[in-house]
């Protein structure tokens, strides 16, 4: 079983229009590798040069921010949620 | 309820816009004026852009002054087309000169902006979401929808219900019961989540991703934002053209103090009033001070964290605009100070015994700021501070009962009054309540 990953509209249109995919992965920064491999340019769009996800983007894994879990190194294991969110919203 | 046209039409241009497009805060790239709010390069907020040249042409302090009592009065500075915008009375709120306060604290001029007395909803949210539901309106939504702390509830679902839109909103399943009943007297569809607002915020966008609804806070977050401007704008009208030397606000997302900021920018740069350093002080609660902490840190990202204040309508734990509120207070040489819930408290209630304004904590939270900014020789006494108060008190009555007594239950009989009357001046005021006279 894989997990469950949400995506933004403003990634929807590498990912064929698909709100919600299934993608493999043991960790946060595994998930973002696989990611790129079935869409290839994401990784770019998720991450700055340095490989680091960008400022304005946040992770969230079963409904919590990975800031407070283990950042991208954040474990991952079939049947969770992984909800991907522009960081500018709400106010 | 109504299902909301999934493709709006995206009439971007327009003869009558002053505003050319969206253009990402980050890296530049530039947009149409739809409803997107984050760039699809690097995920920056995006914000709408003007042509100032064309508003140094059409716009006056006469032309403004000749326009409606509202904040419609700075149209050509909104990022509407719309010749009939959605005017429900919002803005030109009172700006008080706060005479009493600013002797107990040991200042000289001293102002407040009163948008406890915001119309329609009694918080400066009436003008964000005047502005964001106009533009709905011209993108062609049907449904509008938001993530709120309360405030913004209210004021979405009032101008919503005004303006014949359907209303679906998500706030904290625990807040304050006038800000539920505010919200659902209106007739929107009410959904109360078990979560943080942060929490309710996500699970917004994520519904954004799937419903085509407008969302003011997500999807329009960039119109919806400028509607700030206006308690920039109307502050330097009322202070008679000019701008103040430092001001306080309240941080929740940090939107409103850089919107604040930009519009004084804007004023400047279209000769309505003259350039000066205004100084930009920011308040946040201790429960939830995010944006406090990357101050005093000297950080420049923001560490989320997990709300835990009566401060309700400003406890936002992953701050938007977190790291651009704390560059405006670090550029403007200002500071962004945090307050624990007892001074709250004690700050509604000392704006509500000096000036006659009752705030809600929020401004509680501005008002205990301003207070210890004060004693740390952070202001100037002789600057002219201008303190914005966006919420009203009767919102949150939970924050002070227990803090401010009971009335005297008398007979009604003079030697009954006499006694009372008494012992009022005898006793403690939160004594009163344990007296049966």
């Amino acid at each position: 079983m894989a997990v469950k990953v949400l995506v933004p509209t403003p990634l929807q249109k590498l990912t064929q229009d698909q709100a919600t995919l299934e993608c493999e992965g043991n960790s946060i920064a595994e998930l973002i590798e696989s990611l790129e491999h079935s869409f290839p340019g994401i990784k770019a769009r998720l991450c700055d040069e340095q490989g680091q996800l960008r400022r304005f983007i946040n992770f969230y894994v079963n409904s919590e921010d990975i800031r407070f879990l283990e950042g991208q190194n954040t474990p991952l294991t079939p049947g969770d949620e992984v909800s991907i969110v522009p960081a500018v919203a709400g106010g | 309820m109504t299902q909301a046209a999934t493709s709006p039409t995206h009439s971007a241009v327009h003869s009558a816009a002053t505003f050319t497009g969206l253009k990402c805060k980050e890296c530049g790239a530039e947009y149409e004026a739809k409803a997107i709010h984050v760039c699809e390069l690097c995920f920056g907020p995006l914000e709408v852009a003007y042509d100032y040249d064309r508003l140094r042409q059409i716009v006056t302090r006469e032309t403004i002054q000749a326009g409606p009592h509202s904040i419609w009065r700075y149209r050509p500075f909104l990022p509407v087309t719309s010749q009939n915008p959605i005017d429900v009375g919002t803005g030109m709120t009172p700006l008080v000169q706060a005479n009493r306060l600013a002797r107990q604290l040991g200042i000289k001029r001293l102002f407040i902006k009163n948008d406890a007395v915001n119309m329609p909803t009694l918080s400066f949210k009436d003008r964000v979401v005047s502005v964001a539901l106009t533009r709905a309106r011209e993108l062609g939504f049907t449904t509008v929808s938001c993530a709120s702390t309360g405030n913004l509830a209210n004021s979405t679902a009032a101008i919503a219900a005004h303006a014949g839109l359907d209303c679906c909103v998500f706030i904290p399943s625990d807040l304050e019961a006038g800000k539920v009943m505010g919200t659902l007297i209106y007739g929107p569809t009410v959904m109360a989540v078990h979560g943080n607002y942060d929490q309710v915020n996500r699970l917004c966008s994520e519904v954004a991703n799937s419903h085509g609804w407008g969302f003011v806070n997500i999807n329009l977050r960039p119109y919806y934002s400028e509607g700030s401007k206006t308690l920039g704008f109307e502050v330097a009208e009322q202070l008679g053209w000019q701008l103040p030397d430092h001001i306080v606000a309240p941080l929740a997302s940090g939107s409103l103090f850089t919107k604040i900021y930009k519009g004084f920018q804007e004023f400047v740069k279209v000769g309505l009033v003259d350039d000066k350093p205004v100084r930009f002080s920011g308040a946040q609660a201790e429960g939830c001070s995010p944006i406090a902490k990357a101050f005093k840190e000297n950080q420049d990202f923001i560490t989320p964290v997990k709300p835990n204040t009566i401060a309700k309508s400003i406890a936002i734990g992953n701050p938007a605009d977190g790291v651009y509120a704390v560059d405006i207070a670090r550029k403007t040489n200002g500071n962004i100070e945090s307050v624990n819930d007892a001074e709250i408290v004690e700050a509604i209630k000392l704006l509500a015994e000096t000036e006659g304004i009752f705030t809600e904590t929020a401004g509680g939270t501005t008002i205990a700021v301003l207070k210890k900014l004060v004693e740390a020789g952070k202001i100037n006494p002789e600057e002219t501070t201008v303190v914005y108060i966006t919420g009203n008190g009767l919102k949150t009555q939970e924050a002070v009962q227990g803090c401010i007594g009971e009335p005297f239950t008398i007979e009604p009989k003079l030697d009954a009054f006499e006694r009372a009357l008494e012992r009022s001046r005898t006793l403690g005021r939160l004594e009163w309540q344990q007296v049966m006279v």
